[in-house]
């Protein structure tokens, strides 16, 4: 890992958006547990209810479900608040706010009324946390029309895409993941506003033999592979998805069309899971001609997050996991 | 032989009422005490609780015939609680209402046409037509929206009243539910955070003693759910909700209440639906039914015929007026049934435009 002093990291990225947002838009504001004592959330918090004062930066009692629905209500008279849940899994208390109120508000009472709230959830696990302090549930929100899901990967998605995400009309679920934290960029440019809507898949690596196709710490463990796999001659193409839902696969077909072979990879659980979801969506746009090798997925496996640590090693998909998955489909061709 | 095992009896739910004659549908039937209100206030009272009386039995009428096929949760004997709250309200206060919801929806409109289009899901309703009888807008109004997951839009009230607080114009938010709201954890949440962030906010709760078909006796120990606000030291007032004249004082006072210091209040209004949960008929309730003769004396607590004979017997009003009013609003009413009727549906391309506000699906 890179030293923090130098450049920007992943968390630096997220407070600087938080900066922007509440310097900028006087709209904004953000409320979740622990916000005046932000040591739950890294250093993507760090002093902002110094900064702009606690009746902006909103530290509430432990109500996901009420806090969560105060927040769709303020965003409903023009507020864009921001709602951020330490760790995903305490999320599930605010579930029937985010799925029944926030995602169909919009829908049910014809188009007349919207709920610009961002939803920010962030991934932290590892470390022998276990089962309800592990969780990566974007597959969950992302099955949910009306509700955008944004994964950034890069620093500087880190950053915009949370600017992008408050700046939406629509409700916005943004997952940041504190394994990303430690990635660096030496400089971020100055902000430019990004629309949310008009946000695509990125090539984050051009190939011609391979697609590995994921989002947020999936793509690091991919470009990470990519790396590993040059020096044996296999060139992937890695595709950063960014934004799961509504999910934009155009790019990941054209890529696969010149690959022939697909493998995607994802943090979550393998049934019905966004792994799962990428492969059909290419499949059924390409002509079975195309593909050289069976499509493959990396995921976790079907079973709650473990505490113990060799288990846990078993549990996370690796590196190496990923490099053998690609050399794999690369010795395959087509017959025929 | 070893003894068979018996399991033991079940011991009783316990219940006690705490709210005394509010409770108790024997009593409260006596014309209302109006002396000294203003007779003009109470006459347009009168006429908003008689359009929602007949707009809700035309509803009826409607779904018994199979015309109208959307769940209709309808409140009939419910109209004084509406009325009384609603004429404290301006078009910039944010009233959110639950699956019951067409009192609240016509006291603030004070039109049939958006609410009848609407449960025909035709595209000149109040959602245009993506709702139906659950979920309803009328944003020029102060209504800002209502549906029917059981206590689920009163976090969203709270979040209005935060917003209120944070414009600082004096603006309010009003949350309806029923009693079975409180047995949703949320409810208890919100009171917590509407008393320590201070936000002005009015919960009201409509008591008519049944959730769906379970009679409160066998949901909790005690009838009075005002209880659970005090807990939270949320000030409370509680009333018999077939009263338009204690409703509105009570209501006025915590609304007053709210604007001037912006804390929240509580109204808890004892009333009894005529028809069943859901649907047109008086009986449907499944399961527990609930007891004849309960539903024969609320009757006789008819908030309607109770302010109408006040206002006859002190001369603000006649019979002969009051059955031209009745006419007028049936009028009203028959002819946006008509239009409703040969009203378009939603165009087929907004099943999909109106999932995000640009682009997207």
């Amino acid at each position: 890992m890179d030293d923090p002093r130098k450049g920007t990291n992943y968390g630096e990225a997220i407070l600087a958006a938080y900066e922007y947002l509440l310097a900028t838009y006087p709209k904004v504001f953000t409320l979740g547990q622990g916000l005046w004592s932000p040591w739950y959330v890294g250093n993507s918090m760090t002093n902002l209810d110094k900064k702009f004062g606690q009746a902006r930066v909103i530290d509430t009692p432990i109500s996901e479900l009420s806090t969560t629905g105060m927040a769709i209500g303020a965003s409903l008279l023009g507020y864009r608040p921001i709602i951020v849940y330490p760790r995903m899994d305490f999320m599930i208390l605010a579930m029937d706010q985010i799925v029944n109120q926030a995602a169909k508000w919009r829908h049910m009472l014809g188009g007349q009324s919207h709920a610009p709230v961002t939803f920010r959830s962030i991934i932290n696990r590892g470390g022998e946390q276990g089962a309800q302090h592990s969780q990566a549930l974007h597959a969950w929100f992302a099955h949910v029309p009306g509700l955008r899901v944004v994964m950034p990967y890069t620093v500087q998605d880190a950053r915009d895409l949370l600017i992008a995400a408050v700046l939406c009309d629509d409700p916005v679920m943004y997952i940041d993941d504190r394994w990303l934290y430690g990635n660096v960029i030496d400089a971020l440019p100055p902000v430019t506003e990004l629309r949310l809507v008009d946000q695509r898949p990125e090539v984050r690596r051009v190939g011609k033999d391979v697609t590995l196709v994921a989002a947020s710490f999936s793509v690091h463990l991919a470009m990470q592979a990519a790396a590993a796999l040059e020096p044996e001659g296999i060139a992937c193409e890695v595709i950063d998805l960014r934004v799961i839902n509504p999910l934009d696969v155009a790019p990941v077909v054209a890529s696969v069309a010149k690959t022939g072979r697909l493998c995607a990879i994802d943090g979550g659980w393998r049934t019905c899971g966004l792994a799962g979801e990428v492969i059909a969506a290419v499949v059924e746009r390409l002509p079975v001609s195309v593909l050289q090798a069976p499509p493959r997925r990396l995921t976790l496996p079907d079973a709650p997050a473990p505490s113990s640590k060799p288990l846990e090693e078993l549990y996370y998909t690796t590196v190496a996991q990923v490099a053998q998955t690609a050399r794999e489909l690369c010795a395959m061709r087509r017959v025929g | 032989m070893p003894e068979p095992v018996v399991s033991p009896e079940p011991l009783p739910t316990p219940f006690a009422s705490e709210l005394g004659s509010l409770a108790d549908p024997g009593r409260h039937h006596a014309p209302l005490e109006i002396a000294g209100e203003d007779p003009r206030g109470l006459l347009d009272a009168l006429r908003r609780m008689v359009l929602i009386r007949l707009c809700e039995q035309a509803i009826a009428t409607l779904v018994g015939s199979g015309e109208v096929k959307c769940p209709c949760h309808l409140g009939v004997g419910q109209e004084a609680i509406a009325v009384g709250v609603v004429k404290h309200l301006t078009a910039r206060d944010h009233v959110f209402s639950a699956h019951r919801s067409h009192a609240h929806f016509l006291a603030l409109v004070d039109d049939p046409a958006l609410l009848l289009h609407e449960v025909f899901g035709k595209a000149t309703g109040s959602s245009r037509g993506m709702g139906g009888s659950q979920h309803l807008i009328a944003a020029d109004k102060g209504f800002t929206g209502s549906n029917p997951i059981v206590g689920g839009v009163v976090p969203v009230a709270v979040g209005a009243a935060l917003g209120n607080k944070m414009d600082r114009q004096g603006n309010v938010a009003v949350v309806f539910f029923g009693d079975g709201a409180s047995e949703e954890g949320g409810l208890h949440e919100c009171l917590n955070l509407a008393a320590n962030f201070v936000l002005p906010l009015l919960f009201v709760c409509e008591n008519n003693f049944y959730a769906s078909q379970m009679d409160i006796c066998l949901r909790q120990p005690s009838d009075r759910i005002s209880r659970f606000a005090e807990a939270h030291h949320v000030p409370v007032r509680v009333v018999d909700g077939n009263d338009l004249v204690a409703v509105s004082h009570a209501a006025g006072e915590l609304i007053a209440e709210a604007r001037r210091s912006g804390r929240p209040g509580f109204l808890e209004a004892t009333t009894y639906r005529w028809l069943g949960h859901v649907g047109h008929r008086e009986d449907i309730d499944v399961g527990i039914k609930r007891k004849l003769d309960d539903l024969v004396q609320w009757k006789q607590r008819d908030p309607i015929a109770r302010l109408r004979q006040a206002l006859q017997t002190t001369g603000h009003l006649t019979p002969g007026a009051f059955a031209a009013m009745q006419q007028e609003i049936q009028a009203r009413i028959d002819q946006e049934v008509a239009a409703a009727r040969s009203a378009p549906y939603p165009d087929p391309a907004v099943l999909l435009d109106y999932v995000y506000c640009q682009g997207g699906s």
